[in-house]
């Protein structure tokens, strides 16, 4: 007796009870099932946030003004000293390892092209800014440092806004109205779809800092030369910590802040930022994990269950395959067969409702769609592998039946 | 050849043979029941030969069945010795006991035991399943089988969609199918009516003939007609032990 003629003898036996069947794989399938989503979640959600992370640009850190408590949030917004002009010429010119360097200032308005109007989030950037960020211009071009130092009005735009307001005409050269002043679009940005919070970050118009500034930020937080936020970008070889740390130096002296006083400004390393939240992913990855284990263990007990149940119904038929010189090992193989035929029908279900979750859940949350084929593997293994230690001991039950007993049982 | 001669130089064949088939030394059988020791053998002595076609008889709970399960290799005396085949079953592993169910031993229950939903070529291939090496021509053989116990028509049907008699002879046919030395019958006509008693009857003839050992319990006198000899058990003792015409039809012939 071979493995297949054993595997014909179990679907036959699973088959008289499908429905039993299928009832008593129910743990393994939700075990299984939970694998394929925890292992499909876990690298869609670490592959978005390795995308989000390479589009805040590398190498970056961030100044914000105001101050932080630890964990909150930057507060006293409308008392807070801006960060401006001077502190990024401070920076570039006294701190190692900086390549390039941007003011940024944020708001919101309404885009007016000939009949369309649409309303979009603004920034006020100087011509570095899509060095620091890693944020191409792929028609067009970037603005020259003098347009930021003469507020020309042009502007860059994303490609939502394109497509909201252009209808498919060309962009480069036409002239919008950004908050009723007309500016000239001199390039368009490259795509970076949606950032952590779900915005869509190509709905923006970039206009240089200069001729933003008063605009685009309510005229009462206008300091001559605020910036809004400063992004810096170091060379590979920079060790962020330590710049952070002189940044940190540098802006407590021009700032003036005593000894033992809080700092009224904050520098961020986003990418660190965002790692961060990925172990919280991680976490959730853990509980699902056990979740699957559990439901395994249960599923596996379930299946030691029914095979008992099993072995019992069949003892008669147990004692004719011996009487016709079926050796224990064969009775021990056909059992353990059989119930490992059972945890795999059940592990194939679970991956087919894994599947479908996990592909649910990465629509939603618009994801890629990972379904890694060694995580089905790993996952039909496991399940494998419960049919094997859960219905051990029911086989070996069958096998060391003694003939005549099996025969004459009831 | 002649049935008759060939029948007559198996038999003087196995009046001359040294090694009998199956041999029971003083073999007992003792079952404990709580405080109670139930005797079901108690210093049983027996030779059969090959060739010889047997019929067991006795008073129910005499130890027939306890006999038969020991020759059958199914289960081991509490003392005595039984030698199967030249060899003693107490010297053999459950392996071995395996192999000599497989391969030397045919045996038909009275129950039949076929297995359900199982078609009756499957049922009667299953001992070529366990056989070590498995024959190549498997399938072949059981139709011969089937064929050779008059279920040419039957092959593909489960036992549900077959009367007793014809689920009697697929058991036949699958104790046959390795052919076995021995073939043994414990009241194999017990749950099936005359006509088809008879038929079965003849079928074993027929096998012994060919010279296969039959050793067959019953109750039925007539039954017991078939046989070449006749071994009466009592309370665990052999108390007769004659030879007779047998074959019934070849005595009225
Ligand atoms: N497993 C067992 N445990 C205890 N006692 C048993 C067992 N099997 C058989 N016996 C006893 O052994 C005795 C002989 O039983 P056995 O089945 O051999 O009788 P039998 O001659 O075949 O009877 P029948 O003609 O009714 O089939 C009986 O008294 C029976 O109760
Ligand atoms: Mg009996």
């Amino acid at each position: 007796m071979n493995v297949f003629d054993s595997l014909g003898i179990a679907l036959t036996a699973l088959r008289a009870n499908t429905l039993r069947s299928i009832l008593t794989t129910l743990g393994i399938i939700i075990g299984v099932a939970s694998v394929i989503v925890m292992v499909a979640v876990g690298t869609g959600a670490r592959s978005e946030v390795d995308r989000q992370i390479a589009s805040l640009g590398s190498n970056m850190l961030v100044v914000f003004p105001g101050s932080t408590r630890v964990g909150g949030r930057a507060g006293g917004a409308g008392t807070r000293l801006p960060l401006s002009e001077r502190d990024m010429q401070a920076l570039r010119e006294s701190i190692p390892g900086v390549v390039a360097v941007s003011g940024l200032l944020q708001g919101s308005g309404p885009v007016i092209y000939g009949n369309a109007n649409w309303t979009t989030s603004l920034m006020g950037i100087h011509d570095q800014f899509n060095e620091v960020r890693d944020w191409q211009v792929v028609e067009g071009r970037e603005f020259t440092a003098n347009e930021v130092k003469t507020a020309a009005r042009v502007a860059l735009v994303g490609k939502t806004v394109v497509d909201k307001i252009f209808n498919g005409g060309d962009p480069i050269g036409a002239t919008i109205r950004v908050l009723n002043v007309p500016f000239q679009v001199v390039g368009v940005l490259d795509s970076k779809g949606q950032n952590s919070f779900g915005r869509d970050q190509d709905d923006v118009v970039m206009l240089p800092m200069s001729a933003a500034r008063g605009r685009i930020v309510g005229r009462s937080r206008l300091v001559n030369d605020n910036v809004g936020n400063i992004h810096v970008k170091f060379d590979a070889s920079t060790d962020l910590s330590e710049a952070q740390e002189q940044i940190e130096t540098l802006l407590r002296q021009r700032r003036k802040i005593k000894a033992g006083a809080e700092d009224d400004f904050n520098v961020r390393n986003l990418s660190e930022f965002m790692r961060a939240r990925t172990s919280a992913l991680t976490t959730m990855g853990w509980l699902l994990a056990a979740t699957s284990a559990i439901s395994l263990i249960v599923g596996g007990i379930g299946i030691m269950n029914i095979m008992l149940v099993s072995v019992t119904e069949r003892t008669r038929e147990i004692g004719l395959r011996m009487a016709v010189g079926g050796r224990r090992r064969d009775i021990l193989m056909q059992f353990l067969v059989e119930a490992v035929a059972l945890c795999l029908l059940g592990g194939l279900i679970g991956v087919s409702i894994g599947v479908a979750t996990a592909a649910g859940v990465a629509l939603s949350a618009q994801w890629p769609i990972v379904i890694a084929p060694n995580a089905i593997m790993m996952a039909l293994g496991a399940a494998a592998l419960t049919g094997v230690v859960f219905g051990f001991f029911p086989a070996r039950r069958a096998a060391h039946l003694n003939p005549i007993d099996a025969l004459r049982t009831e | 050849m002649d049935p008759t001669t060939q029948i007559d130089r198996l038999e003087s064949a196995a009046r001359h043979d040294a090694k009998p088939l199956i041999e029971a030394r003083g073999v007992a059988k003792i079952y404990t029941v709580g405080e109670q020791t139930v005797r079901a053998l108690d210093g049983v002595s027996l030779s059969i030969h090959l060739g010889e076609f047997v019929a067991i008889m006795g008073p129910s709970g005499s130890g027939k069945s306890t006999m038969m399960n020991l020759i059958g290799a199914l289960d081991v005396p509490t003392t005595g010795a039984m030698v199967l085949d030249g060899r003693d079953v107490a010297t053999l592993d459950s392996d071995a006991l395996a192999n000599l169910r497989n391969r030397t031993i045919g045996f038909v229950f009275q129950q039949f035991n076929l297995l359900p939903r199982t078609t009756a070529l499957r049922q009667v291939m299953l001992p070529l399943l366990y056989a070590h090496p498995r024959p190549p021509d498997a399938e072949a053989m059981a139709r011969h089988r089937l064929e050779q116990v008059g279920l040419k028509d039957r092959m593909d049907h489960v036992p549900s969609q077959l009367s007793g008699g014809q689920q009697q002879r697929v058991a036949i046919a699958r104790a046959l199918v390795n052919n076995p030395k021995l073939l043994l019958a414990d009241e194999p006509t017990g749950a099936l009516d005359s006509k088809t008693s008879e038929e079965i009857m003849a079928l074993f003839c027929t096998l012994n003939t060919e010279g296969i050992t039959v050793v067959v319990v019953t109750h039925e006198p007539d039954v017991a007609e078939y046989a070449k000899r006749r071994v009466l058990f009592r309370d665990g003792h052999v108390v007769e032990d004659v030879s007779q015409a047998g074959y019934m039809g070849r005595a009225a012939e």
